[in-house]
């Protein structure tokens, strides 16, 4: 019976060891972060980060419900850890910081497409630096266009067209300013026009929120020189 | 030819050989008898659930491919399939299954008849009940968004409070074991049935605590993924490994000693592990060091498994040809020993660099999931369901096709995904390689995948159908177990 006992002892007690180190613990030490302030002259002249708000996060939402995290990722490594930044997809790595308002985070285990820590940043990029397929912008169009026929894009793309989330209708009066510019195959019948539901605008309102180069304490330099 | 001038192994049901005093047949087809009802309905259940992830497994596969496949239907894409697949392979199939052998083993192995079988029967149900429900949230876009711990709650607390009553059982079986020999096996089942539960309820109970900051609800998932993986299926796999192997071919396991060392550091480091899932990522560094180390460590356990169970069956290799629940195990055990390595390789800092984010993972878990542990349990329905149903598999054909299927399929799967991530995030290590000719270059794998799919999903069917044909009670008379080759075969 001594034996049992002990076995059992070991059993609970491994387990109460496993939850204290991966889930007590951490929460001890990054659960009750806070955004950092700066503050001039008395006065809080920047908060970062910030809570989202509206149509951002109902966006967050779609993306949850789509599982964009199953190939998405949302977090930028380190120069030591990967070329996330080299390849443009964030100037700094991510920190605990980042993510305090979100519940829960999408920091994604795989890629089967690009990290979309900063994807709403200006900077943010995946092609190289000077190519001619980069586009000039990545805007609501953009990204609309984008989640509608993303190989029309991106030839090689293996992401999903998200048609669902569009609709295509008659033109009543004038043409809708969020009608997509569809040619060729994918162009509507004449008189009519694709235009995004309210979840793909929100969809997109989330991504092109998606900005976290807003310097932090924890990271020294934001853009450190790259190094071999 | 190879077994023509040794005798054929010996009928598996007059082998008594354990480590402790042998039971009456009597008192054994006792035990059975009263396993037989949960038993045959947690394999049954279980087996539906296989079909099912095959599909998906397909599916998903077909659409990484062809991203435009299914695409216009909204529960049918990707980033909804493929979190339905995950849960349904995972707390479908694997853990319906692996309790179904885990009660049957816990009743033979403490010598304990199971009463009020529909208690266990029950708690299927409520199981399934709140598993279906969590993949229709999950396909409606209701998911939780924590990978791992899509399922609402709801679902959670239904799947606990059905899993308690197989759980309690198990427990319940310890405390009036009539056999006071130290099995291997049952201490790593009390503990796959005592770990479980607390690791479910825990992440899943405070995944919503709206007190959890940001990310701890990420390094919550990983914890419970990894648990899941590193805890429940390898306590589950390795007690049946350890049963089976030395029950067929009728020898002691190898060393008690040795078994019981990498057991304990099982239970000290398989549950520190899960940080790995995270690493790189924006957690504190000391958690990934700490799940590291403790990878590391957990090389003691690898090495027993290896010593033990190749040491048992050295020099009975002959088992591996005709037995099936041999050949299944064997190759679910050489599975284990492939993945804890590369999981232990691929811990480390500078080489998780590299591959974090790629499919290798993935691959990881299917070498773990189906390679080593439905394999084992391929390998145990084999050698139980005789025993329950009173007559043997009807054809050795059909097992070859099931293992053929099985074997190459899922080691083509597997393969696809590892050699992929390794294609993958070498491409990505190199910055002048640009993110669409890593797409580009993946296609080949993906397709692969699907192709290999299939070959799996036809095994399945063949396991489903033969399954289904002992349930009728179709099959050989009860008392000589099918093997491979019959035994003018092997006489020849």
């Amino acid at each position: 019976m001594n034996r049992s006992l002990t076995l059992i002892a070991w059993i609970v007690g491994s387990f109460a060891l496993s939850v204290y180190a991966l889930v007590i613990v951490p929460q001890q030490q990054i659960g009750g972060l806070q955004p950092q302030f700066v503050e001039e002259e008395g006065k809080i002249t920047d908060i970062y980060p910030i809570q989202n708000q509206g149509i951002v996060e109902k966006g967050r939402e779609v993306y949850q419900a789509e599982g964009c995290i199953y190939c998405h990722s949302q977090q930028v490594r380190d120069l030591q850890n990967g070329t996330d930044i080299v390849r443009g997809w964030g100037e700094r790595r991510t920190v605990a910081r980042d993510y305090i308002f979100e519940r829960p985070p999408f920091l994604g285990s795989n890629r089967l497409g690009p990290d979309l820590a900063n994807v709403g940043s200006a900077k943010w990029r995946n092609e190289a630096e000077n190519d001619p397929r980069r586009p000039v912008k990545r805007d609501a169009k953009w990204h609309l266009l984008h989640l509608y026929a993303p190989q029309t894009i991106i030839s090689e793309s293996n992401m999903p067209p998200y048609r669902y989330l569009f609709e295509t209708k008659k033109i009543t009066g004038q043409k809708s300013v969020d009608a997509l510019d569809l040619t060729g195959d994918l162009a509507p019948a004449p008189g009519y026009e694709v235009v995004p539901k309210p979840a793909a605008v929100a969809l997109v309102g989330y991504l092109l929120s998606l900005d976290r180069s807003h310097p932090v304490n924890e990271v020294k330099s934001p853009a450190p020189e790259a190094k071999k | 030819m190879i077994a023509a001038a040794e005798p054929a192994p010996a009928p598996v049901s007059t082998a008594t050989v354990s480590p402790a005093s042998p039971m009456a047949p009597t008192e054994r087809a006792a035990i059975d008898a009263s396993t037989r009802g949960p038993v045959l309905f947690f394999f049954g259940n279980a087996i539906l659930w296989l079909l099912a992830a095959t599909l998906l497994g397909f599916i998903t596969s077909i659409q990484l491919y062809s991203p435009t496949f299914l695409a216009d239907v909204p529960f049918l894409t990707y980033g909804r399939l493929w979190p339905a697949y995950q849960n349904i392979i995972t707390y479908g199939w694997a853990s319906l299954a692996g309790m179904g052998v885990a009660i049957w083993l816990m009743a033979r192995l403490t010598r304990v008849p199971i009463r009020y079988g529909s208690v266990l029967i029950a708690g299927a149900l409520l199981w399934q009940i709140g598993l279906t429900f969590g993949i229709g949230s999950i396909l409606a876009g209701k998911s939780s968004g924590v990978e791992w711990l899509e399922i609402p709650t709801t679902s959670a607390v239904l799947m606990l409070v059905g899993y308690a009553f197989v759980g309690l059982w198990g427990v319940l079986l310890y405390g009036l074991r009539k056999e006071s020999a130290a099995y291997i096996s049952v201490w790593y089942l009390l503990a796959a049935f005592l770990w479980f539960p607390w690791v479910f309820a825990t992440a899943h109970l405070t995944k919503s605590f709206p007190q959890l900051g940001g990310v701890v609800q990420n390094i919550i998932g990983a914890w419970a993924g990894q648990s899941f993986f590193s805890v429940w299926l390898t306590a589950v796999g390795l007690a049946t490994a350890y049963y089976l192997i030395p029950k067929v071919i009728n020898r002691p396991v190898y060393s008690y000693n040795v078994a019981a060392a990498g057991f304990w550091s099982f239970i000290i480091f398989a549950g520190l592990t899960g940080a790995t899932r995270l690493s790189g990522g924006p957690i504190p560094a000391w958690l990934v060091s700490l799940s590291v180390a403790a990878n590391i460590l957990l090389i003691v356990q690898i090495v027993t498994v290896a010593v033990n169970l190749v040491s048992t069956i050295k020099g009975e290799e002959r088992y591996i040809y005709h037995s099936p629940t041999v050949r299944f195990t064997y190759f679910g055990i050489i599975a284990f020993l492939i993945a804890s390595v590369l999981g232990l390789f691929s811990s480390l800092r500078s080489v998780d660099a590299v591959l974090h984010f790629t499919p290798f993972a993935t691959g990881l878990q299917m070498l773990i999931i189906y390679g080593f542990f439905s394999m084992v349990i391929f390998g145990a329905i084999y050698y139980i369901l005789p025993r329950l149903v009173g007559c043997e598999w009807l054809s050795s054909s059909l097992i070859t096709f099931h293992f053929y299927g099985a074997a190459y399929g899922g080691s083509l799967v597997t393969a696809l995904l590892l050699l992929g991530g390794i294609a993958t995030g070498a491409a990505l290590a190199s910055p002048d390689t640009t993110f669409a000719q890593i797409i580009d270059s993946a296609y080949f794998y993906v397709a692969g995948r699907a192709l290999a799919w299939v070959l799996v999903g036809i095994g399945h069917l063949i396991f489903a159908l033969h399954f289904g044909l002992m349930l009728l009670r179709i099959g050989q008379p009860g008392g000589q177990p099918t093997l491979f080759g019959t035994h003018d075969e092997v006489s020849h």
